[in-house]
């Protein structure tokens, strides 16, 4: 801690809730270091059993896309069905895909 | 004459609930929601050790008398925790480092008293001490970050241990009880687990800046009902609701 007097930095969560699953982001905690975030990420979102692996990150180093660019970025795969694997069909055993 | 063993599952199951009532306090109060969870976990865990305890003492017992009727319908003067247990929170500082100590040395038992001879304490220690790794790792963390952090927190971590150390040898001292019981194999013998929490301790207070120990005259009592002033305030306020209605369910 820098005892600055500021608030802790604020921290990802992203949780992995089995092996074979990619981690998910989940919400965020406050912490002083990388480490304690981890134990508040343990804390706060991982107390009934929700997981197998935990990530933090650092919020402010996550590069966002600008909202004012949605449809440059994103409009043009509107029309684009065959971009989408639709015309299989999934076994029904098949789960998380 | 009480069963040794009803004793000794007493002390166990009290040393747990008694911390776990004073984590409880920080609910609502931690410097932060993040470290209010923290605390409040630990606190779930130890009060979930104390029922399972409790419960194996009221079997023990036979007499009509369950976890809920042994936590809370005695008395100061029948309770059998530690006093270290029992302190006040104090500032976070000084509730971490009761929790060092505490945690540091109930890893160390538990861990010893999973190979006990009596199936269920060694059934309870086996579940527990993956817990208490936890709470001990916590703890040593926050030492670390506090002892080694602004000249204030510094300060603080010392005055937490200050308050503390008079505590410490009443975790590893044997009375007649626990000799007689760590002869069967039932009880862990506390004197032999002292070099490896000496150590362990000393390693984490070297690492947040903090001097070694001073022990001053070790203060004892609690696992004869010798308990400090603290103890009956806190329950009071534990023991508050069930006694004002005692068959109350919720």
């Amino acid at each position: 801690m820098t005892g600055s007097g500021k608030d802790w930095p604020l921290w990802e969560v992203f949780v992995r809730a089995r092996g074979g699953l990619s981690h998910r982001h989940v919400g965020s905690v406050h912490a002083p270091d990388a480490d304690i975030a981890l134990r508040h990420a343990r804390d706060t979102y991982t107390r009934r059993m929700e997981g197998v692996s935990l990530w933090v990150a650092k919020s402010a180093d996550i590069a966002a896309s600008d909202p004012t660019d949605t449809d440059a970025l994103f409009a043009p795969a509107e029309d684009k069905v065959y971009r989408h694997p639709t015309f299989y069909t999934i076994p029904a055993s098949v789960k998380n895909i | 004459m009480t069963d040794p063993l009803f004793d000794y599952t007493l002390r166990l199951g009290d040393d747990a609930l008694i911390l776990g009532q004073r984590l409880g306090e920080w609910c609502g109060h931690a410097p932060t929601l993040e470290v209010d969870l923290s605390l409040s976990n630990i606190a779930l865990d130890l009060v979930g050790q104390a029922t399972h305890f409790l419960e194996y003492a009221a079997e023990l017992e036979d007499a009509g008398r369950d976890a809920d009727r042994l936590a809370f319908h005695r008395d100061a003067l029948a309770f059998r925790n530690c006093l270290l247990v029992e302190q006040p929170n104090g500032d976070f500082g000084r509730t971490m480092a009761r929790q060092l100590l505490f945690s540091l040395h109930q890893k160390l038992l538990f861990e010893a008293l999973a190979g006990s001879t009596d199936e269920r304490l060694a059934g309870i220690a086996a579940k527990a001490v993956k817990e208490v790794r936890y709470h001990a790792d916590l703890a040593a963390e926050w030492v670390i970050r506090l002892g080694d952090g602004t000249e204030e927190s510094h300060n603080r971590m010392l005055e937490g241990f200050e308050w503390h150390w008079r505590f410490v040898q009443e975790l590893f001292d044997m009375d007649e009880l626990e000799a007689g019981l760590a002869r069967e194999g039932i009880a862990v013998d506390r004197t032999a687990l002292r070099p490896a929490f000496d150590a362990a301790l000393s390693a984490i207070l070297a690492e947040a800046c903090l001097p070694e120990p001073d022990y001053p005259r070790p203060v004892t009592g609690g696992r004869k009902g010798h308990h400090g002033e603290h103890l009956g305030h806190l329950l009071a306020v534990m023991q508050h609701l069930p006694r004002s209605y005692p068959d109350a369910r919720w």
